[in-house]
Formats: structure tokens, sequence, C-alpha cells
């Protein structure tokens, strides 16, 4: 008894490992790259976007997959999308009444999470096909992957151009190259990033 | 099929509609707060209700601005302007601007802006450095002279690297201080203030 | 003069892929052959600028005099997503030859976020429609500049010898980086108009 329950532990336990590392939205998939690359000039930026997309890919995974039986084939894709961008629009009217600042920086990248291909993605390639519990797991799993990859990356150009990580100071403003909060940082940094992660998935395996 | 996507649609629209129902109050609660938060931040303490006495002055060239007066036991101890300008670097910059009843700027901050974080975004905190004169407003008196940046012949050392968005900021403070100078000029009724008007009408020809 | 205002900062100053980091997926996706990125471009310009107006007459004749703003998002992204499949329809019927050439990427058009987040700046912008229309059309030209400029790059790339692990997406992110600085030049020359 007690070992088939570890084993589920596992099993849940790798959804979510799985959302982080193997199959990491932003590193190893390459989804979503508009948000990311959009609204990481600050880590607290990147990490807030990552958290908005995580509650709608957990909420949606979970709404499909509770519905999967329900939805006929034929219209599955827009009736996720209307489930999605309910989720979407319930995230925005919340961040806009009780964190507006947030809601002001990240702007049009909150209705855009509607999307953001990795909500759909999930939702069509996981959650139409297994149940709720392990469904809102893999939200987590991706989500938690998305808010990671973000984070670092705001970080990193927060770190780079203004040498400041999340508004704590690392070194002096002036050594900062300016360039790494604007838009081409956003594509370099995301670049030299992919790279990295590249290479250390590749030297483990 | 069709039922089924459109039972899924009148379900979320209906579940929307009592979000947003929720949400509408603290909405407009936020946006107030954040009015009221920057007259507190630009005027001295005042004991009346700003945003209820608001009324809408014009500026002379045709277009007019909300000016919050700010009293203390029914003396008026200064004006918060609700200013903009439409020529930022990226559009609009909207401020608020806190005049004392001496034509003299108390402080300023900025309600919204669109500017390129790390550079023209800086006018936050800019053009109140106190430890550099150069480049602050504070304590400027506008009945002597408009301000300008110092490469258009002011007083005023522009943002590094963001020149027009100094320039549109400094010309949204230009506009509060017309908005003022006619408020001023219709609410005063001492003899003291009556002075100060026609010191800035001098100014102002 | 407003207008080229509009156009000039739409295509250079406020490129939709370079500043704005709308579209990136189709961006990173089809860009790596000439071709290809001109018929997704021909494609994407198509749907923006029938959803543009499709979906600013819906808001400012439904959703606003009713005051259903709330159900904005998800009224436009039916909206496009609908209208794509339409498209596709009649495009099959009526011109063979164009739904050849743009078919495959049709489909991939309902997720490109550039679509959707056109759909929502005019409404935020307060534009009229006609400038919705014309901002709709340059940034559709923005895109497609972007788009051609990015592919011819990246066909010169592959055939360059790259760093192992910056091979791929990597290297054609740091491209993009260069070209966006490159596009940060062009940032102030609107003020020339006004």
């Amino acid at each position: 008894m007690r070992r088939k329950e570890t084993i589920a532990m596992n099993s849940n336990l790798k959804i979510i490992i799985n959302g982080i590392v193997k199959e990491n939205p932003t590193f190893v998939l390459l989804l979503g790259m508009c948000p990311t690359l959009a609204t990481t000039s600050s880590a607290i930026n990147g990490m807030s976007m990552g958290l908005a997309t995580m509650f709608v890919l957990i909420a949606a995974n979970a709404v499909v997959s509770l519905l999967k039986n329900l939805i006929p084939d034929m219209v599955r894709i827009p009736a996720y999308i209307v489930i999605i961008a309910a989720f979407v629009t319930v995230v925005e009217m919340v961040m806009n009444a009780y964190v507006p600042a947030l809601a002001d920086s990240l702007g049009i990248f909150i209705p855009l999470i509607v999307v953001n291909c990795i909500v759909l993605g999930r939702a069509e390639s996981f959650a139409s096909k297994n149940n709720v519990f392990s469904s809102a797991l893999d939200g987590i799993g991706i989500g938690l992957g998305f808010t990671l990859a973000l984070t670092l990356l705001g970080a990193v150009r927060e770190l780079l151009g203004t040498g400041k990580i999340f508004s704590l100071s690392i070194f002096p403003e002036n050594f900062g190259a300016l360039l790494f909060v604007l838009a081409p940082g956003a594509f370099i940094a995301l670049g030299f990033l992919i790279a990295i992660f590249n290479n250390l998935q590749k030297s483990k395996s | 099929m069709f039922l089924s996507l459109l039972t899924i649609c009148l379900v979320v629209a209906v579940l929307l509609a009592q979000v947003n129902k929720l949400t509408t109050g603290p909405i407009a609660e936020a946006k107030a707060k954040k009015l009221e938060d920057a007259i507190k931040e630009v005027v001295p303490d005042f004991d009346n209700n700003p945003v209820a006495d608001a009324y809408l002055m014009p500026t002379g060239n045709g277009d007019s601005l909300l000016v919050y007066p700010a009293l203390k036991n029914n003396e008026i101890v200064g004006y918060a302007v609700n200013s903009n300008s439409n020529n930022g670097f990226s559009g609009r910059i909207d401020i608020m601007v806190g005049f004392d009843t001496q034509s003299k700027v108390i402080n300023y901050a900025v309600l919204s802006h669109a500017e390129t974080p790390g550079l023209g975004s800086k006018m936050g905190e800019w053009f109140k450095n106190n430890d550099k004169p150069k480049q602050s407003i504070i304590g400027k008196d506008l009945s002597k002279r408009q301000l300008h940046v110092s490469s258009d012949g002011g007083d005023i050392d522009a943002i590094t690297a963001s020149t027009i968005t100094s320039r549109a900021f400094l010309e949204a403070v230009n506009k509060a201080y017309a908005a003022y100078m006619n408020s001023d000029a219709e609410t005063s009724a001492t003899s003291t203030n009556k002075n100060n008007e026609e010191k800035g009408d001098n100014s102002n020809e | 003069m407003e207008y080229i205002g509009i156009i000039i900062v739409a295509i250079f100053v406020n490129n939709i892929v370079f500043a704005q980091f709308l579209g990136i997926c189709p961006f990173l996706g089809v860009s790596k052959k000439v071709d290809t990125a001109i018929g997704m471009s021909l494609a994407v310009a198509f749907v923006l600028t029938i959803a543009t107006i499709v979906t600013f007459i819906l808001q400012k004749g439904v959703l606003e005099p009713f005051n259903l703003q709330y159900l904005q998002t998800i009224t436009f992204i039916l909206v496009i997503a609908a209208l794509v499949q339409m498209v596709e329809i009649v495009l099959k019927k009526v011109s063979p030859s164009l739904y050849q050439a743009l078919g495959v990427f049709l489909p991939l058009i309902t997720t490109n976020c550039a679509i959707l987040g056109v759909a929502i700046l005019v409404i935020q912008k307060d534009y009229t429609l006609v400038q919705s229309v014309i901002f709709a059309i340059a940034t559709s030209v923005g895109f497609a500049i972007a788009l051609i400029i990015f592919s011819g790059i990246r066909e010169q790339l592959s055939l360059t010898k790259v760093p192992k692990s910056m091979e791929g997406v990597p290297i054609a992110l740091v491209t993009a980086g260069i070209i966006a600085m490159a596009f940060m030049g062009f940032s102030g020359i609107d003020k020339v108009f006004q």
C-alpha cells in the first residue's frame, strides 16, 4: 500500500519536474516567446508574468480535463479558447483591482496570455487526455518552468542593464549596459540563456 | 455540437459578469487611491477633499486641465495640477504637479508614461533630485521664467540621452503652471495673493 | 501628416517585432526561407487588417454601448479564430492559387499574438476607424519587413559555421537582437513629421 503511494508520489513529482526541465516551455519547447521577451525588463515583471500565466495554465488545464468528455471533438479548439480567455479575463480584472501598478507595467501582455501557445498547447496535448489532478499538476509544472525562465531572464537583464536584481543593488548603475533593458538586449540575453540551457542538458545526458 | 459550444460561451459570459461586478469596485478604488496618493505627494498637508473640489481650468492654448485645490483650515495651501504632454518619446505622459501659492513647484509625481525603461522612465526621480540643483525643478519659481532644458537655452539639465522625454516633461509642467495661474487668479481673494497674481501676470506677458 | 506619423512609427520606430515583441512565434518559426517569409507576411497582413476592422466595429458597436468591455478578450479571440476559418474557406473557393500560397500559414495565425495585439492596441490608443486601418496596414508592412530581412539573414546564416551550442534558435535570437539595435536608430524620426 505504502509502496503504491510513493510510486504515485513519484509520478506526480515527475509531471512537475518534466515541466520545469525536460519540457521547459521557454528553453526547450521555445513557446510563448512574445511575453518572454516583452515583460522581462526586470526580474519582478518577469516573475509576475510567469505567475499570471501559471494561474491560467492550472485553471484552464483542470477545466479542460474536467469537460473533455462533454466537448464534441469538432469544436474542441474554440471551446478551449473560450475557457482560456475566461481565465485570462479573470486574471486581468483581479490584477487591475489589486495590483494596478503591476497591471500597468505588463500592459497588453496580460490579455495576450490567451494567444500564448503554451496554454492552448497544454490543453490540447495533455489536459484533453489526462485526468483533472494530473492536468492541474502539469499546469503547475509547466507554469513553474515558465515562471522560473522568465524570472531568470528578467534577473539577468536587470543585473546587466542596471546592476540590480529585484531592485537590490549588486553593483553601481553606471556600470550597467542599458542595452540589456531595451529591446535588443531581450533577444540577445534569451539567445545566450537558451544556448547555456542546451549545453547543460547535453552534458547531463 | 454548436449547442455545447454555445453553452460554454454562455456559462463563461455569466461567470465573467459576476467577476466583473466583484472587481469594478476595487478597480475604481485603486484608481482613486493612485490619484489621491499623487495629490498628497505634491502638496502640503490638507484637510479638504481635493478630488471633490477639483475644477477644470483652461491653459490658454485651447486645452484645460484638472486643478485640485488643497485647503487647510479653509486656507489655500497649494494646488495640484493634473497635466500631460503628447510629445513624449513614446507618446503621452501624465503628471501631477504641486504648486504653492507663490508660483513655486512643491513637488511632482508621474502618473503614467510609456517612456523607455532606464532612459526616459528616470523622469520620476531625475527632476526632484535636490543634490543636483541643475536638474531639479523643486522650488523653481515659474513666474520668473518658464522651464526649458539647457540645450534649448533653459536652466534645467535634461535626462542623459533622453532630451525628448525631458522636453515633454517640462512642457507638461509649464502647461500645469498656466492652468495654476488662471485658477489662482480666480480663487484668491486676499491681498497677499493678489500681489502674487500680479507678479505672475507680468511674467506671462 | 498625422497619418504619415502613424505609418512611420508603426513600421520603423515601434516595429511590431523588434520593439513591441508581438508575433515572435511566426518570426522565429517561418523565417528560414525568404519565400515562406513572404507568404507568411501576406497572410498576416490580410488577416490583421480584416480582424482589426471587424473587432473595432464590434467594440464600438456592441461592447461599449452595452458596457460589456470585460468580454473584450474573449470576443476578439473568437472573432479572430472564426475569421481565420472564413478567410480559409473563401480563399479556397475564390482564389485557389492564393490559397495555395497562403493556406499553410492560415491555421498558425489564430495564435499569432500580433493579430490580437493590434486589435487591442487600436482600442487602447483610442484611434478612429481610419487611423486603425492605417495602423493595421502599416504594422503588417513592419512585420513583413522584419520577417523578410530576418529570413534573408538566416539563409546566409545556415551556410556559416556557428558554435555548436549556439546553433539554431540561439544564434537566430542574437541576430534578431542586432537587427533590433539597428532599428533603434530610427527612434525619433517620427518627430520630423509633427
